[in-house]
């Protein structure tokens, strides 16, 4: 909790629909990220849940931690479900047969069930415009399986089907920006968050279910069980990602682009990348491409902002 | 190929270890395939060992990519394989289906865990027997094996990419989380002692060369595409020549050869392991890590004095019905314990022809059998 000076418990919300006591690693940057999103839920939200992590560790009888109706889908297929399921609300209500009580669809995912195999299904349901919110918990990696990488695994990371060695630095790629392909989209409501700014993560998923149409959120969700890092530095890398630049926090309103921090220098990566075991193999001069790379899209979405 | 990616010896490993070397020792160059419980392994250390011999592993955005770039590398020559369970391989049916069409030579493993849907990721079942042979859409045949332990996991993986290249088209190797997941011992031969396959190659000009004109046996020579023969592949309905003809004699004429040049040499295909077949009033027929189950069943029986053979089924499709068959003139019944309500209990009842009774003995997955629901089976059988 370095520096953070603006933390009131009182403002927030004490309702708990994602309950305490479910089988999350300790440190899990994910499950605080989807307590704190569930607290910002309005009254009657339903859940559709892929497959991944959040499913495992929160769902096993007899012990759920959902407190909203919850609906653990297949993998690829949340954003479908969850189309589905706000399409049905939407015709029952027209032919009377339930209330229109402002019933809301969230639907939620991994990185994996996001930006690989459910994207397909994403894109349909962006595209047809149902009214939802679509939270993609990004923990950078398949976890639940075993640390897997996915396109939303940074550049640079070892996970077991990147590994680092001889002939590979690890991930080769670069990360998958999920949230300008949501906005390609043309939706009214596109968010990056981080569950180290918990505050600022409640106010995007109030706004996210609020606004008519569907709207997107990306959370980058500390894992130390798969970044190789300590339980007790979640909250820290989540500020740090967010304070070297590697992650900015911004929204897009109806394509305007705003950042939701105004950071008067950016940290040198290090400060992320040395806390992560998944990075310790790295040379110099990666970090130093990691860095330019991270300065330069950085500056990319400032631009965007003016 | 390289000797240096070639782990001969004897090793300590699991069942989806011995996949991934099984591979490498039949020449996969290529992996395509996306994490999963129970078979996640084999992705991983084809991510870790391909890179040693000069191979290519691609992670995919989920496996409708994986089996058709599995398919797309088999076209480009290289021998490919992919890996996964329950969903996954429900995901890959269409695909499977394509690979079939275009007469792909390649390998589908599927470690069964227990379904529908999710299930249970993480504990065993034999539920996708039916789906393995009747998954994707349209009339075909396939070939698929069940092994029974790491080491015949490593054996069948080569001797499915050889039945892969010999008649061009996908084959299953269905293991399951147990034998997937379980460590034995597994010894890995010189590679000068490993029979493999080569694929069929061209013997005309480029310009004389059809993709789909087939030997006396039914297989059709194989171009890789981009070296100069013609490659015109569709899913289509094809003539010999690869071009799309939509008329019901090109279907005849095409489908019938693709089942007849597995059905026509089934013979070849098949493998079983018999255990005091002749004389016996029982027999208890399964396959993969329930066959091991029922080992324990079948020892104890006869210590009860009853007359009980094997007949364990490594190769699962093309069915050894021939074999059911004769045997059901001798039994009084088949006692068939599957993790499964009742699959290929259907077959053995009806190879047997009312002959011999068949017994079915169902667990829904999760677990293997209590041999002592078996050994209830056998007893019931000779009453």
């Amino acid at each position: 909790m370095q520096n953070y000076t603006v933390f009131v418990p009182r403002l927030v919300p004490k309702k708990e629909p994602f309950a305490p006591g479910h089988r999350a690693c300790i440190g899990c940057g994910e499950a605080l990220a989807v307590r704190l999103a569930c607290k910002a839920f309005p009254p009657n939200t339903i859940v559709a849940n892929a497959t991944g992590c959040m499913e495992v560790i929160s769902s096993q009888y007899p012990m759920t931690a959902w407190r909203v109706p919850w609906i653990h889908v297949l993998f690829e297929n949340t954003a479908a479900i969850a189309s589905g399921i706000e399409a049905a609300l939407k015709a029952m209500a027209r032919k009377g047969l339930r209330p229109d009580d402002g019933t809301k669809v969230v639907a939620m995912g991994g990185d994996g069930g996001t930006s690989d195999i459910g994207l397909q299904a994403l894109s349909g349901a962006l595209e047809r415009g149902h009214d939802l919110l679509y939270i993609c918990f990004d923990n950078e990696a398949y976890m639940n399986t075993g640390i897997q990488r996915s396109s939303a695994t940074p550049f640079g990371a070892s996970t077991t089907t990147s590994p680092s060695g001889i002939k590979s630095i690890g991930q080769k790629t670069w990360k998958k920006n999920m949230a300008a392909i949501a906005a390609a989209h043309d939706i009214p409501y596109v968010a990056t968050a981080s569950h180290s700014y918990p505050h600022d993560l409640m106010a995007k998923v109030a706004k996210g279910i609020a606004v008519p149409g569907p709207a997107y959120i990306h959370i980058l969700s500390v894992c130390p069980t798969g970044w190789r890092s300590a339980p007790d530095l979640s909250i820290r890398l989540g500020r740090l990602a967010v304070e070297t630049g590697v992650f900015p926090l911004y929204e897009i309103e109806d394509g305007e682009y705003k950042m939701s921090l105004e950071l008067p220098k950016l940290r040198p990566v290090e400060d992320y990348l040395n806390l992560q075991g998944r990075f310790r193999h790295l040379s110099e001069d990666t970090i130093k491409e990691i860095q330019e790379r991270v300065v330069a899209e950085y500056e990319r979405i400032k631009e965007k902002t003016g | 190929m390289s000797d240096r990616g070639h782990l001969e010896g004897e090793h300590f490993m699991s069942g989806d270890d011995a996949c991934a070397e099984g591979a490498i020792s039949a020449g996969c160059r290529f992996f395509a395939g996306y994490p999963i419980t129970p078979a996640t392994e084999i992705a991983e250390r084809m991510s870790d060992r391909l890179p040693e011999v000069d191979g290519t592993y691609i992670q995919m955005e989920d496996e409708l990519g994986s089996m058709a770039a599995v398919v797309g590398a088999s076209c480009g020559g290289v021998k490919a394989m992919t890996a996964t369970s329950g969903p996954g391989f429900s995901l890959m049916m269409e695909n499977i289906g394509l690979g079939i069409m275009l007469e792909t030579p390649c390998v589908v493993v599927n470690v069964q865990r227990a379904g529908p849907s999710t299930g249970l990721p993480t504990m065993v079942a034999q539920g996708d027997m039916m789906q393995a042979r009747w998954g994707s859409h349209g009339c075909y045949s396939i070939i698929a094996v069940s092994p029974d332990s790491p080491q015949e996991v490593y054996d069948l993986t080569i001797k499915a990419f050889n039945l892969a290249e010999r008649f061009r088209l996908p084959v299953l190797v269905m293991t399951d989380a147990a034998v997937g997941h379980m460590y034995e011992k597994v010894v890995i031969p010189p590679l000068s002692e490993i029979e493999l396959v080569p694929r069929r190659r061209p013997n005309v000009p480029p310009e004389e060369y059809w993709p789909y004109m087939p030997d006396d046996d039914l297989v059709p020579p194989m171009a890789n595409t981009g070296e100069g023969y013609r490659f015109h592949a569709t899913g289509l309905t094809h003539d010999e020549q690869g071009y799309p003809e939509m008329t019901a004699e090109a279907q005849d004429r095409l489908v019938r050869r693709l089942v007849e040049k597995v059905e026509r040499y089934r013979d070849e295909i098949i493998e079983v392991e018999e255990d005091s077949i002749e004389g016996s009033e029982v027999v208890v027929c399964t396959y993969g890590i329930t066959a091991r189950v029922a080992m324990i069943a079948v020892e104890r029986a006869r210590q009860e004095g009853i007359r009980v053979g094997m007949l364990r089924l490594i190769t699962i499709w093309p069915f050894p019905q021939d074999r059911i068959s004769e045997i059901a003139r001798q039994v009084k019944a088949f006692v068939v314990p599957e993790i499964n309500y009742g699959q290929i209990s259907l077959e053995v009842e009806r190879s047997a022809a009312g002959r011999a009774g068949t017994i079915l003995v169902p667990h829904m997955g999760g677990d293997v059998h209590n041999p002592e629901t078996i050994l209830e089976a056998i007893r019931q059988a000779v009453k």
